[in-house]
């Protein structure tokens, strides 16, 4: 893997290529871990409000540490501030907000996903305590759902792949996928490459892709600003 | 209608073994800790406790949970950073875990107080948390029926209240409160200060005070990310 880590994109420039696609207006809900990274990277001029499925709207950056409180906390329970305009709602209303379709984004991480669009983020099936917070109900009500992850596990296994082994979390629901080496579009029920990194061949990607993976006319190279 | 104003201890006391309590919170934002503790001191048992999480640390509704308090956890995300005691129970069988998607949960509690038997929801459809779910089709969509969920008690932690328990609550320490005082028959609230009547703007209040029974004061409420970071025990 020393090859690929030299053309691989670092977790802060996955969140910036996912970010570069926030268009401005949006309402978007970042989930738990890299995904929080985007709103950091989302380009200048575009206003962007950000939900957290415990009951805000509006959400801002982390606050100084001694600026700290834990009654203002996100969904992954870390401090946070607010930004102007912003409102708390009740928790019922806050997933009406995400069921009812009136958040326009959700950036998910993934175990699994296929090119049918169904996604696997909750559970591997064996690991304990089973725990499943919000994910099934934004894969099910936000208008669109992209995933943010790593093009393969820490073991070298694919997560796209022709079939979820793990428990589903929505069917259908991923519309695109942002990996460390690649944007791919789900779209028809195929894979599509959009973009890949620079130093790797379309057949290395398709190597390390558990499913027919189809090349986009207008393949472009996946760039990311040093961060 | 005014509510009574009593002790921690006095509000929880007729809460008998067996009983089904709501316990607010997002984590530690929200959680009633005087309340809960006042219920670990009290001694019911054989408890189901529905609440987003399954406690943190040694305090609160892990605590509960540590005691062998607890027969049955109704929640979304019963994983945090200090899990543990939830963790040990679960493995060992001693408690059991009914896992519920976060917006199915809080939908059902709101049905609950809203007097809804039932609903259908896309959420969780062609997942294993709809298994033996009765579905429908409804506009094109697949959907798994979901019930209300009632509680004989609802244990909430808001900021002020007044006399007739109108209640306003701080930042998104809300979260599941407004929605779990509606859905219990005896709804104890605790509040960090009672004002007078009239001192609430009524286009403030978040839970009028027909859904909220009984009011604890306490002035300087513990935060229980707090205690959990500062590796407190209870008791």
């Amino acid at each position: 893997m020393n090859e690929l880590s030299s053309v691989a994109l670092s977790r802060k420039q996955m969140a910036w290529r996912a970010a570069q696609d926030i268009e401005d207006g949006f309402y978007v809900n970042l989930g738990i871990g890299m995904p929080t990274l985007c709103s950091g990277y989302v380009p200048d001029g575009r206003h962007v409000t950000y939900q957290s499925e415990n009951g805000i709207l509006g959400v801002g950056p982390s606050p100084a540490v001694d600026q700290e409180d834990f009654d203002l906390i996100n969904a992954s329970k870390a401090p946070v501030t607010l930004l102007p305009g912003a409102s708390f709602v009740v928790q019922a209303d806050s997933f009406a907000m995400i069921r009812g379709g009136h958040i326009d984004l959700a950036i998910l991480g993934a175990f699994q996903i296929a090119p049918n669009g169904d996604l696997a983020n909750w559970s591997t099936g064996d690991d304990g305590v089973p725990a499943v917070g919000g994910a099934m109900d934004l894969v099910a009500g936000a208008k669109a759902v992209r995933c943010l992850t790593t093009h393969v596990t820490k073991s070298g296994a694919p997560k796209l792949v022709a079939s979820c082994a793990y428990p589903l979390t929505g069917l259908g629901v991923v519309s695109r996928i942002y990996t460390d080496l690649a944007v791919v579009d789900v779209s028809d029920g195929k894979f599509i490459l959009r973009e890949l990194v620079e130093g790797l061949s379309t057949d290395e990607i398709s190597a390390m892709t558990d499913a027919p993976l189809l090349i986009a006319p207008d393949l472009k190279p996946l760039i990311a600003p040093a961060l | 209608m005014t509510k009574p104003v009593m002790t921690a201890s006095h509000a929880v006391a007729d809460i008998p073994d067996g009983a089904s309590i709501m316990i607010g919170g997002f984590g530690g934002a929200g959680a009633p800790v005087e309340l809960v503790h006042a219920l670990l001191d009290q001694g019911a048992r054989h408890l189901t406790v529905i609440n987003n999480n399954a406690g943190t640390g040694q305090v609160g509704l892990a605590a509960l949970i540590r005691d062998r308090r607890v027969d049955k956890i109704i929640c979304s995300y019963p994983r945090t950073s200090d899990s543990r005691v939830f963790t040990e129970a679960y493995m060992s069988g001693k408690v059991e875990l009914e896992l519920v998607p976060q917006g199915t949960l809080i939908e059902r509690i709101r049905a609950g107080g809203a007097g809804i038997p039932g609903f259908f929801t896309p959420t969780s459809v062609g997942t294993p948390l709809a298994k033996g779910k009765q579905t429908q089709t409804i506009d094109g969509r697949d959907c798994v029926l979901e019930t209300w969920l009632k509680a004989d008690y609802a244990l909430v932690k808001a900021d002020r209240a007044d006399p007739f328990g109108n209640l306003t609550y701080r930042l998104s320490a809300r979260n599941f409160g407004p929605n779990m005082c509606m859905a219990a028959a005896c709804t104890i609230v605790q509040v960090r200060t009672v004002v007078d009547a009239g001192a609430i703007n009524p286009e403030h209040v978040v839970t009028p005070g027909v859904y909220v029974d009984r009011i604890c004061e306490i002035p300087d409420p513990k935060q229980e990310e707090e205690l959990v970071r500062a590796q407190v025990v209870y008791p």
